[in-house]
């Protein structure tokens, strides 16, 4: 039988990207730094992820850490988890590895021009966040107020402290750091307790807030009633989900919640959306 | 499209010509049960069958399906991996039918996964009309019991001969080249009409209310007790899903050769039934319980892929049905509890 087709190129085939730079984070947290091979610019919008491959070991879902406003490299901030992670974990400048995407909606970034940002982070929620607030500093004009909270359990469990340093010398940033706890013999100038206990002395103007919020997802219930409280709009509250994205194209199946699909419709999501899906109840 | 007979000693001749030219898989009798299998000789065929074990779906989407190949040294290099052959499936039914026409829509929408489109591109389509339905099929009430338009040739069983429907130009040049044929007169078209009519009353399972109304009685049935109910049996074993026609959901892992400078990446069958299906990395598992994965499963089929993309998630043929160790799988009875739950309260 004489069968004519014709084959797009498979969207299973990622590119190949060379590690720069490696940058350890904290203790189970590193910053990659990656380039394509073929010079392109990965094109990605805050708060997308891309799936990262270390071949012969596996595929894992893994956000933007930067801004697509900065060079052509981009940077993925990865904590080790499981056999992906660990194996990224164990790479050095010059080792090869696959990248598939961006994939996902990301931060509806024109929506938010003229907005106050108000980020909440939690753990490594700092990693997604950071690639939305690199964009919102060198676009600075652009946005509004940026406030920033960001909660650790622990002191040494910051990230990017480096970059806070800069940040906090902004005129044009607030930033708010909490841990949950402090050992006696931390350096911490922040302050101890939950992230939410920043929200009682916050002062914002609600018609003009947008909420980022990305943390584990116990910290959601918890932020999003605050932010409510707060007056901001159930559709000015975003949220990135974590799933297990496997393939990234809605096939896969492993990352859905009731009709929706984290990969296509995420992972980045209004308030409002979630409670619309019965199995969140955020 | 014509409309054609074959008497059957000529069909199976007919095979056996297909047979010793292509790859032809076939519904073979697999006593006590029936399965599609690869035909090496006519006699092998079996047409007159009421369920195959497994729907033919292994050779669109195989039980593990290569998608990319890479070398790690010298140099690091990766293609993607394509696999295709010209293929004939014989003996499909409608519901089957109807199940490929749901996957054509997942994957070649508007991302084509070309893994599924290379193979269902070279694959034609012999079905056969199901005129003696199973014991636990309910494709009547499903509206899947006929056969949609996507097919390359369709037969019903006349008796001494077989109707043949062609349905694209592909089925008309295996018609051309392998069947002797004569044109269908109009009493033997009205016999099948017949003979289908007849087979749709003998099916022995069915819904209450149609099946356009599943998506609206799950609307309502979120936190009927009949989840916890079913759930709380519920082995997390995934047979409902490794039967099912319409189950596409895979895993992805990576092979690497002893020598350690090559391997691959594959997907393998997975099923939202298994327990660590929605976990993620941090150990946070979104579908903790046996309830939640089984009432997710039935709300795909019945509203998330009719949602999505077009087509309703269960064709009705029962394969769950019968499959499930601890008898809580079954659709059917599912969408009929709830839809009389939903009577009794209409709050619910």
């Amino acid at each position: 039988m004489a069968i004519s087709m014709k084959l797009e190129r498979s969207l299973y085939l990622p590119k190949l990207a060379e590690v720069i730079k490696v940058e350890p984070l904290a203790e189970k947290e590193k910053l990659f730094r990656l380039r394509l091979r073929d010079g392109n610019r990965l094109d990605h919008i805050p708060g997308q992820f891309v799936e990262v491959s270390v071949l012969g070991i596996g595929e894992a879902p893994i956000s933007m850490s930067s801004s697509p406003t900065r060079d052509e490299s981009f940077e993925l901030g990865i904590r080790v988890v499981g056999n992906v992670t660990r194996a990224l974990h164990r790479l050095q400048p010059g080792d090869t590895v696959g990248i598939r995407g961006p994939f996902g909606n990301g931060f509806p970034v024109s929506e938010l021009e003229g907005r106050d940002l108000l980020f909440v982070a939690g753990g490594i929620g700092l990693c997604p966040l950071r690639s939305m607030i690199q964009y919102a500093i060198d676009k600075r004009e652009q946005f509004g107020r940026i406030i920033l909270m960001y909660g650790c359990r622990e002191p040494a469990e910051q990230l990017f402290r480096g970059e806070l340093v800069e940040w906090r010398q902004r005129q044009d940033i607030e930033i708010l750091e909490s841990v949950d706890r402090c050992p006696l013999d931390a350096a911490w100038e922040g302050s101890v307790g939950v992230i939410t206990t920043f929200f009682p002395q916050l002062n914002i103007d609600r018609h003009r807030t947008t909420a980022l919020v990305v943390g584990p997802p116990i910290m959601y219930r918890y932020v999003v009633a605050e932010c409510l409280k707060k007056g901001i709009g159930k559709d000015q509250i975003l949220l990135s989900l974590e799933r297990r994205m496997k393939c990234g194209m809605g096939f896969c199946g492993h990352c859905q919640i009731n009709n929706v699909y984290v990969c296509l419709d995420g992972p980045v999501f209004r308030y409002e959306e979630l409670t619309k899906l019965k199995e969140t109840e955020v | 499209m014509p409309i054609v007979t074959t008497i059957k000693a000529d069909f199976y001749s007919s095979v056996q010509n297909m047979i010793h030219e292509n790859e032809v898989y076939g519904v073979k009798r697999k006593t006590p049960s029936f399965a599609f299998d690869k035909l090496c000789a006519t006699e092998e065929l079996c047409l007159d069958y009421d369920i195959t074990v497994l729907p033919p779906n292994q050779y669109l989407l195989p039980p593990t399906d290569p998608l990319i190949t890479f070398n790690l040294s010298p140099e690091v290099s990766i293609r993607s991996k394509v696999e295709s052959r010209a293929t004939i499936i014989l003996g499909i039914h409608a519901y089957d039918l109807h199940a490929i026409k749901l996957l054509d829509a997942v994957f070649t929408g508007n991302l084509v996964d070309v893994n599924y489109q290379a193979r269902r591109s070279a694959t034609a389509i012999i079905g056969v009309d199901c005129l003696n339905p199973w014991l636990y099929s309910f494709a009547a009430s499903m509206g899947t019991a006929l056969p949609p338009s996507i097919f390359d040739l369709w037969l019903t069983d006349l008796g001494g001969e077989y109707l043949i429907e062609v349905g694209s130009s592909r089925g008309q040049d295996l018609s051309k080249r392998y069947l002797k044929t004569k044109s269908a007169r109009k009493v033997q078209i009205r016999q099948r009409d017949k003979f289908r009519q007849d087979s749709l009353n003998r099916y022995q399972l069915s819904l209450d209310r149609s099946a356009q109304e599943i998506p609206e009685i799950l609307d309502k049935a979120w936190k009927n007790p009949l989840w916890e109910e079913l759930g709380k049996k519920c082995f997390s074993c995934g047979s409902c899903t490794m039967v099912c026609p319409t189950c596409v959901c895979f895993d992805v892992q990576d092979k690497i050769t002893l020598n350690l400078k090559g391997g691959e990446r594959y997907r393998l069958g997975d099923s939202c039934m298994f327990d660590a299906f929605d976990k993620v990395a941090s150990g946070e598992n979104f579908r903790p319980t046996g309830t939640d994965r089984l009432r997710h499963r039935l709300y795909r089929k019945g509203k998330y892929m009719l949602e999505r993309w077009g087509e309703l998630g269960c064709v009705g043929c029962g394969r769950c049905v019968h499959a499930c160790l601890v008898d809580i799988a079954s659709p059917v009875y599912a969408y009929n509890r709830l839809a009389k739950d939903a009577t009794q309260w209409p709050s619910a």
